[in-house]
């Protein structure tokens, strides 16, 4: 069902995979990991965030993790197994790709 | 700002996110200060927001569109009644509405078509759309200033010969204006120029589309070809595109019109029509007020013959009967009729279903949906309904326009089929969206109102909602009794027109046009040879009681009138009396079956050198020698002095409906004094048997006299007086299409209320019964409910009906618009058709078990 994961989505899940985070602080995750080439707007954040939660894919949490840093307006979330299962088969998916690339001499076999 | 902007995003995802949108956003742009950053920080908020928002629409609709799909999948049968309910009333109006805008709204297809008009003469007494003597055309042309062209045309009908069998066309002769009059670009070739005009210059022909296709195959080397028109070589110099008529849609060939000279002499000879463009900026009113002067002036100087005519201009675009705008008008008016009928019933429909889906709204309401994702699912849900309704009802359109075309006047220079337009979808589409908000919006509320689990989980229903939906079923069966009122008037209307005596009796006829080509047929001998032959071997033929020709078979021409000079009835110029004339041979009147009163039939002694000899009507007789005997009587008529020899019934030659000049009959051997356009040239032939079996026979026969003469219009004279009515006759059968529907729609209605009420009131019922209630007794309770609903649509639909009957009178050839029978049938018909909707609920009312319906309570 899960096959064709949005890149958007894929992040998410990515930046969700260790840690669980408020909605800015993917934002900021995607960005830094990204080396800030992708930006996720705060439109497309919760929209993704919306359908991946009705997919199941990640769960919102009902306690904070960090009441400190807490402030009402955050949600956190967390990676569900079915999300870890959904990103692994999209990075294997990926990586295959890229091994296909390499196989017809589109980039550099690896060192 | 922000908050504007995230109004774009669906409510139930702005309640959910949209603070934290916000707050993003917010540490968003607190981390781009200066102006530059900030404005970039805008411009790509606004987008982004648009993005994602549709985005987030589109969400929303494909999860609304998939529960659509599995609800309506759910339960097949209303999808499906719902789904044909919208159709029948979409296609209905679509219809309609495609019919009257083609006819009275869309402009004619011409450039700058709102300055075409027609000329014509007003002879005051006799009519105010005359046509034109050439000489006075040539004067008004001459002298009018309001006009940047002006041009002339006449109908005729000519023999295509030189290119495979010959065949008859309707066509047009035109001055070389008229083309650019009308400012269509020729399609292959050119129009015709003023030397094609010219006396003794090649003869020249444009072709129509149509015909280029089917008789020449689209050659598109046709240019410079030569063919035969009525014997005579002909040029065709040109092919006008697909889609253009003129001057009826009948015309399928343009010839240059060539006035002789002693054409322009007799100024009260009226043969052609006008046409001309007026001047950018030149109102109607001011050209009519000029030509009415040059008429006047005209009149001056030619008292004896212009004495009382008149001009009179008409918009070419206006040139629709009133009767045939009021047929037009009463057929949208009965599909909107429909409409209402359609609208209210799916309202029902869908009332029906959120009530009886209040258990599942509660529990979705409960599981935290909000009020806005439950009315835009039910919208989604109506909308669908409508869009399949809508494509549905387009294609009913597309299968009824060509049905209706006998509406559409020919006198119009448009397509017989009216084309379902950009402008008839976006109806169509309005006409669909607006129904599925009209019907899905008042369900939708209705049962998004908040409401408790304990509510929405008990079955009974509450009053109000079987109000509602009563007064929607009231509405459906008063509009059905407007629809079959106005059915009712207009059948007995028809029959009324079809039980008039037309003057002849038309079984076992069969009838066909031998136009004969001029100038080949000019010698008078080598006709009467051609009609001599003719007939004498189709009496021949087995089965045949008697065969003749006439110039024109009634109905089929309406014109042919020539004014009528008694000695001894002195009349004035503008109170001149006219009869129609027509050449017969010998044993017209008898294959006819038409009477002759006294005198004697038209003879073959009656030749061109003895004295003219006329036959007359009985109304000719009582007009001129009332009380008298009008044998041997004489009178002046087509250019001649003429002596009654024989009386004969009278005929209705303009059609069933409307009243007819009195009618001369001449002997077909009496001819040249008169146009050769009255050459007979239609055989009527009556037989013992089936008339149609001897066509090939007859074909034959005509084949043999002359090999290159076309024979066109073979038809009985049952299928003449049957066209005379067939505008009528569609819109009935129209009308009873609707009707039809609309009892269906309203027993329906009835149906699918009284179910529901009877499945909300199991207990009640079980209850009655348990106290001693019969299921005969139920089954009367039940009827009486749908008996009551039935009477108040029927008292409320009754004056409605008679204030459109009223409206409809021109319509009704005499029948009365309170016509107790139509209304009597009307209100048995609706209380039927209400009874027969109550039957299965009544049925299952009586069928209710006491013990159970009480134990599940």
């Amino acid at each position: 069902m899960h096959s064709d994961l949005p890149a958007a989505a894929f992040h998410i899940l990515v930046s969700l995979a260790n840690e669980d985070r408020h909605g800015y602080a993917i934002i900021q995750d995607v960005a830094a990991r990204t080396k800030g080439k992708l930006k996720l707007s705060p439109g497309t954040l919760y929209r993704t965030i919306q359908r991946l939660l009705e997919q199941g894919l990640i769960a919102e949490l009902r306690h904070r993790p960090d009441p400190e840093f807490d402030d009402e307006r955050r949600r956190y979330y967390r990676i569900t197994a079915q999300g870890v299962r959904a990103a692994r088969d999209e990075a294997k998916r990926l990586a295959q790709m890229v091994k296909l690339a390499r196989a017809s001499g589109l980039m550099p076999k690896e060192a | 700002m922000l908050r504007l902007l995230l109004l774009i995003y669906p409510a139930s995802f702005r309640s959910e996110y949209g603070a934290l949108i916000r707050t993003a956003l917010e540490q968003h742009r607190r981390d781009s200060p200066g102006f530059l950053p900030a404005a970039a920080f805008w411009a790509a908020t606004i987008a982004d927001t648009f993005v994602s928002a549709s985005a987030a629409h589109l969400d929303i609709l494909r999860h609304d569109l998939g529960y659509t799909a599995r609800t309506l999948a759910r339960s097949p049968g209303f999808a499906l009644t719902a789904i044909t309910v919208a159709a029948l009333g979409i296609g209905a109006t679509a219809a309609a509405m495609a019919m009257l805008d083609h006819v009275l709204v869309r402009p004619l297809p011409f450039p700058d078509q709102d300055r075409l008009v027609k000329l014509y003469e007003d002879h005051q007494s006799n009519g105010r759309q005359w046509d034109l003597a050439p000489a006075n055309y040539r004067d008004w042309k001459r002298l009018a200033t309001s006009f940047d062209r002006a041009g002339a045309f006449h109908n005729i009908s000519v023999n295509l010969g030189g290119n495979g069998d010959p065949q008859r066309l309707e066509a047009a002769a035109v001055t070389p204006e008229t083309f650019p009059i009308l400012d269509v670009p020729v399609w292959l070739g050119r129009t015709f120029a003023a030397e094609d005009d010219r006396d003794g210059a090649p003869a020249t022909a444009v072709l129509s589309y149509p015909l280029w296709q089917s008789a020449f195959g689209a050659d598109p080397s046709i240019i410079g070809r030569t063919v035969l028109l009525d014997g005579a070589p002909c040029t065709i110099i040109g092919v006008m595109p697909r889609g253009f008529y003129f001057p009826t849609r009948e015309a399928q060939l343009w010839t240059a019109m060539r006035l002789p000279p002693d054409a322009f002499a007799d100024r009260t000879n009226t043969f052609i029509y006008g046409i001309a463009k007026l001047r950018r900026n030149v109102p109607l009113e001011r050209a009519q007020a000029e030509l009415s002067t040059i008429a006047a002036r005209l009149a001056h100087e030619y008292p004896a013959q212009l004495a009382h005519t008149g001009a009179s201009i008409i918009r070419m675009r206006d040139e629709v009967s009133d009767k045939s705008r009021l047929m037009l008008k009463a057929l949208a008016g009965a599909a909107l009729c429909l409409l209402i009928i359609a609208c209210t019933n799916l309202a029902n429909l869908l009332l029906a279903r959120a009530m009886q889906r209040s258990k599942e709204i509660a529990v979705r309401s409960a599981l935290g949906a909000g009020r806005e994702r439950l009315i835009r699912q039910i919208l989604t849900e109506s909308l669908v309904i409508a869009i399949l309704g809508g494509i549905g009802g387009i294609a009913i359109a597309r299968v009824a326009l060509p049905l209706l075309a006998r509406l559409v006047p020919i006198s119009l220079p448009i397509a017989a089929v009216p084309a379902i337009d950009l402008r008839i979808l976006l109806f169509s589409a309005a006409l669909t969206c607006g129904t599925a908000i009209a019907f899905g919006v008042f369900p939708a509320f209705r049962s998004s109102r908040p409401m408790s689990l304990r509510e929405g989980g008990r079955s009974g229903i509450g009053g109000r909602g079987e109000r509602t939906r009563s007064i929607l079923v009231v509405a459906q069966v008063a509009a059905s009794m407007v629809l079959l009122v106005g059915c009712g008037v207009l059948a007995r209307a028809l029959w009324q027109i079809q039980s008039i005596n037309p003057g002849f009796q038309t079984d076992n006829t069969i009838t066909l046009r031998t136009t004969l080509p001029m100038p080949r047929y000019e010698d008078r001998a080598v006709r009467e040879q051609f009609y001599t032959r003719v007939l004498d071997s189709v009496k021949q033929l087995p089965g045949v009681q008697n065969a003749a020709y006439i110039s024109f078979l009634p109905m089929t021409m309406r014109g042919g009138i020539w004014p009528v000079e008694v000695a001894g009835h002195p009349q004035d110029i503008s109170s001149r009396r006219t009869a129609s004339l027509r050449f017969v041979t010998p044993g017209f009147f008898d294959t006819m079956r038409i009477p002759l009163i006294s005198g004697r039939d038209v003879s073959e002694s009656d030749t061109f050198h003895k004295h003219d000899i006329a036959i007359v009507s009985q109304s000719f007789a009582r007009t001129f020698w009332p009380g008298e005997n009008p044998i041997g009587r004489h009178f002046d008529f087509g250019n001649a002095d003429r002596t009654v020899a024989g009386v004969v019934g009278d005929v209705r030659v303009r059609g069933l409906e409307r009243s007819s000049e009195p009618q001369v009959y001449l002997p077909y051997k009496q001819h040249d004094r008169v146009a050769m356009f009255y050459a007979p040239k239609d055989l009527v032939v009556r037989t013992s048997g089936a008339p149609e079996s001897l066509v090939p026979a007859i074909r034959r026969i005509i084949r043999e006299a002359d090999p290159e003469q076309p024979v066109s219009d073979v038809r009985t004279l049952a299928a003449i007086v049957d066209e005379d009515v067939a505008g009528r006759a569609v819109q009935v059968r129209a009308l009873a299409a609707f009707t039809i529907v609309a009892l269906l729609l309203a027993a329906i209605g009835i149906h699918g209320l009284l179910s529901f009420t009877i499945s909300s009131r199991t207990q009640e019922i079980g209850v009655r019964m348990a106290l001693g209630a019969t299921p005969a007794g139920i089954v009367s309770m039940t009827c009486r409910t749908a008996l009551r609903l039935a009477a108040i649509g029927i008292l409320f639909g009754v004056p409605l009906a008679y204030a459109v009957t009223r409206w409809l009178q021109s319509l009704l050839a005499g029948v009365q618009p309170g016509d107790a029978l139509s209304f009597g049938l009307a209100i048995a018909v609706c209380l039927a058709a209400c009874l027969a909707g109550s039957f299965r609920p009544a049925l299952a009312a009586s069928r209710v078990d006491p013990a159970a319906a009480i134990r599940a309570e």
